[in-house]
């Protein structure tokens, strides 16, 4: 069993490398930053004794994620579980193109790659790590939320053609988490620790969970505003 | 760019409390960025706020929160060097090691603490008297400087700088990794002795033939007076060998079961739950416990080391005053006429410590603003009084600082700069070392302007 993990550098992702660690499998912790994923690896193989491999990704290199995901089962074996952990929030600014690729064109396109590598093995599993943000456009964070949305919607898809070569696809939509994303916001909401999210995540991958909200009182919060008319939400300050 | 949001922090005592602009660097060089990031201001490393009073609190400046760069990076089982980052806990560190055998090589009465606050305090354990220091066992540390630079300091590069920071109070700079040698064991149990001192002198008998015990304390009751003053428990073990260790599970699932506190304090207990009274009954019923004059055990080393982490936020049964801790060391006196009077002028004050525990230490001793010293120390937890309280404690420093002593400032909120230049003469020497490599002050805290340890300190 190996386990790749994309954006190593993210709490999230880093204690879902830490979950698959403790359980014996091997992990390959990818990200831009490889001086950081090499620290992540070598705490991997401290840390659970575990087989750690750190690697260089980059979600907008897309010519690049093919080679990318050979290059992974060359050092790690093949890939069992694959987690898309890397994502962008944006600053605000003028970064509309850099949002998009990085949450929906780069996670579409590191999915196929995935997806190439996965169906004819007749085997594995991808975890998508969208948002609640996705699940409806605010004026606070719609750039990033459509990303996610669109993002969503692509593992949709994906799981419904990947059923039946024996593929799992999971979504996990994301409520506020306690990481650098969030450090310093005023949520006003309960923030679920790392950790947490990856216990919950582990977890529901094992019984092939299609989607979850996580924390779960998230699914509610979600409802509610999804029912509130077009009308009466654009007046509001969301 | 450094993401810096406004908290309101505390140490362990919750009091003082302090606003100030925080990061929380995951990477290592989000710690340069955020030193450069700093707009000016100085700067103070916190790491899981054990400390009890202002140590690891700065107004008007900035607060690098280090809980989140704790990856620990290599591990020799051959000899039991773990090179880790700063951020890293002793709780991380013994859940992750003990089941392969090994423990930390000194505790402090809590797991909850980060390696960079366990070195820049300096702590000590019950083990003092055998195995010193935690600075005794790393051999290198990496220090971000006041000028942005990461400097590697062991015994052979940058000694003055290494022991500067030894016991330098997050006041040389931020450390973002270090190298310590942990310490072998066969299970996780210690084998144990509880014995029923009568009084201060029994006391100091019973410690003096503790010597081949790698690990003594004792509880003391400070409510008791007269003849029965300094009457209390002494507990004196060793981690247990192979064949004292109950049989059962394997040490792996046993180390689990013990691994998340059983009680919890949600909110701020009313600010009159600990009081004269209570602290009384809790003194006598504490002292009861132990009926047979000795009594042998095999003891998890949970409820050994730690025995307050199983109620996690125990200190919000103070209220929402906080309480002070007040620790000294007084040299060896074979009438010990120091230990005497603080404990005369606690009972007379009538101003009584829930916990209080003493303890002989070892020879070694470090310099700087290093604490351990030949001799005994006591400490003592009192509920935030006020005035009264603060009036007591000064009386108390006056006894330390004339009998040659010195109190810890790692649990420290009020002690005034003058006692502190008496007790603490290494202190001008540190502070050269501490100048050289940070002349403008980048690096400040509550404590360090109060005793005047940093540039720019108000006189
Ligand atoms: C219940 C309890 C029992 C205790 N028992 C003992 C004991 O038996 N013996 C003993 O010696 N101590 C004891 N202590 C005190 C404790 O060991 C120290 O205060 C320790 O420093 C706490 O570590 P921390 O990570 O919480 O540091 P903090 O309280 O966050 O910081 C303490 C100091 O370390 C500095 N610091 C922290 N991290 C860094 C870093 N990365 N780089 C530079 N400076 C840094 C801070 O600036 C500050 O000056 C006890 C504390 C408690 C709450
Ligand atoms: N925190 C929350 O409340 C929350 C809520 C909903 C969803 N999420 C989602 O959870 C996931 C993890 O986020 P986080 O909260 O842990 O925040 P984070 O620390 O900011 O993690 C995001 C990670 O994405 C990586 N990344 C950004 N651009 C990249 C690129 N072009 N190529 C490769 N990696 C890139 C970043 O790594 P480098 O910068 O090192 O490349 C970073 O480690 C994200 O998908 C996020 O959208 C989080």
């Amino acid at each position: 069993m190996s386990v790749l993990i994309l954006g190593a550098t993210s709490r999230i992702a880093r204690e879902l490398a830490n979950r698959y660690a403790e359980r014996g499998q091997a992990v390959f912790v990818a990200a831009r930053d490889t001086d950081e994923a090499e620290r992540i690896a070598a705490d991997l193989r401290v840390r659970h004794g575990a087989q750690a491999v750190a690697g260089g990704f980059d979600a907008t290199d897309f010519d690049g994620h093919a080679a990318f995901v050979d290059d992974v089962a060359a050092a790690v074996g093949p890939i069992d579980v694959a987690v898309v952990a890397f994502g962008d929030m944006g600053d605000g600014g003028d970064d509309v193109r850099r949002v998009i690729e990085v949450n929906f064109t780069g996670a579409a396109s590191i999915c196929e790659a995935l997806a190439a590598h996965m169906a004819p093995r007749g085997t594995g599993c991808i975890i998508g790590i969208s948002s609640v943000a996705g699940d409806r456009g605010r004026q606070s964070n719609y750039l990033y939320g459509s990303a996610k949305g669109g993002f969503t919607l692509y593992l949709q898809g994906l799981r419904n053609r990947l059923f039946k070569q024996g593929v799992h696809v999971m979504t996990v939509k994301l409520g506020f988490v306690d990481t650098r994303m969030t450090f310093g916001m005023e949520t006003g909401i309960p923030i679920a620790s790392p950790a947490q999210v990856s216990r919950a995540v582990v977890a529901a991958a094992e019984r092939k969970v299609d989607a979850f909200y996580y924390p779960h009182f998230w699914r509610g919060i979600m409802t509610v505003i999804r029912a509130v008319p077009e009308k009466v939400f654009k007046r509001l300050s969301l | 760019m450094t993401n810096w949001a406004d908290k309101e922090l505390w140490g362990w005592g919750r009091y003082p409390r302090v606003t100030a602009r925080c990061a929380r660097p995951e990477r290592r060089r989000e710690v340069e960025e955020a030193l450069r990031d700093r707009g000016g201001e100085p700067v103070l490393a916190h790491g899981l706020g054990r400390s009890y009073g202002d140590a690891a609190l700065v107004s008007g400046g900035r607060v690098l929160l280090t809980r989140r760069l704790d990856r620990l990076l290599e591990f020799d089982p051959e000899t039991g060097w773990l090179r880790a980052e700063a951020g890293v806990s002793l709780e991380e560190v013994i859940r992750t090691f003990v089941p392969r055998g090994f423990f930390p090589p000194v505790v402090p009465g809590t797991q909850f603490v980060t390696l960079g606050g366990a070195l820049a305090c300096d702590i000590h354990g019950k083990n003092h008297h055998v195995d010193g220091t935690f600075a005794d066992h790393v051999r290198r540390l990496e220090l971000l400087t006041a000028k942005g630079e990461i400097v590697v300091c062991d015994a052979d590069h940058e000694p003055e700088l290494f022991w500067a920071t030894v016991g330098g109070m997050g006041l040389t700079g931020v450390m973002l990794s270090m190298e310590v040698r942990l310490a072998r064991i066969d299970n996780p149990y210690i084998e144990m002795e509880s014995i029923r001192v009568e009084n201060l002198d029994h006391f100091f008998d019973v410690s003096a033939e503790s010597g081949g015990h790698t690990h003594t304390v004792s509880w003391i009751d400070c409510v008791a007076r007269g003849p029965r003053m300094g009457r209390g428990i002494f507990m004196r073990g060793r981690h247990a060998s192979s064949s004292a260790a109950p049989a059962g599970p394997g040490v792996g699932e046993r180390l689990k079961a013990a691994a998340e506190p059983i009680l919890d304090v949600p909110f701020d207990a009313p600010g009159w739950l600990l009081n004269n009274v209570t602290i009384r009954a809790f003194n006598e019923a504490y002292y009861r416990k132990q009926l047979k004059p000795r009594t042998n055990s095999v003891v998890h080393y949970e409820p050994f080391f730690f025995p307050l982490d199983f109620v996690r936020d125990w200190n919000r049964l103070y209220g929402p005053r906080g309480f002070l801790q007040y620790q000294l060391v007084v040299p060896p006196d074979p009438e010990h006429r120091a230990i005497r009077t603080v404990l005369e002028q606690i009972t007379a004050s009538g101003m009584g410590s829930f916990l209080a525990v003493i303890k002989e230490f070892g020879e070694r001793v470090h310099g700087g603003l290093s604490f351990p010293a030949p001799g005994v120390t006591l400490a003592l937890d009192f509920p935030n009084y006020g005035q009264p309280l603060f009036e007591l404690l000064d009386r108390l420093d006056d006894v330390v600082a004339e009998a040659g002593g010195r109190v810890y400032l790692c649990k420290d909120a009020r002690l005034k700069r003058a006692q502190f230049r008496r007790m603490y003469p290494a202190w001008e020497a540190w502070r050269a070392v501490r100048d050289a490599w940070d002349p403008d002050g980048v690096f400040q805290s509550e404590l360090g302007r109060r005793l005047g340890l940093v540039p720019g300190s108000q006189p």
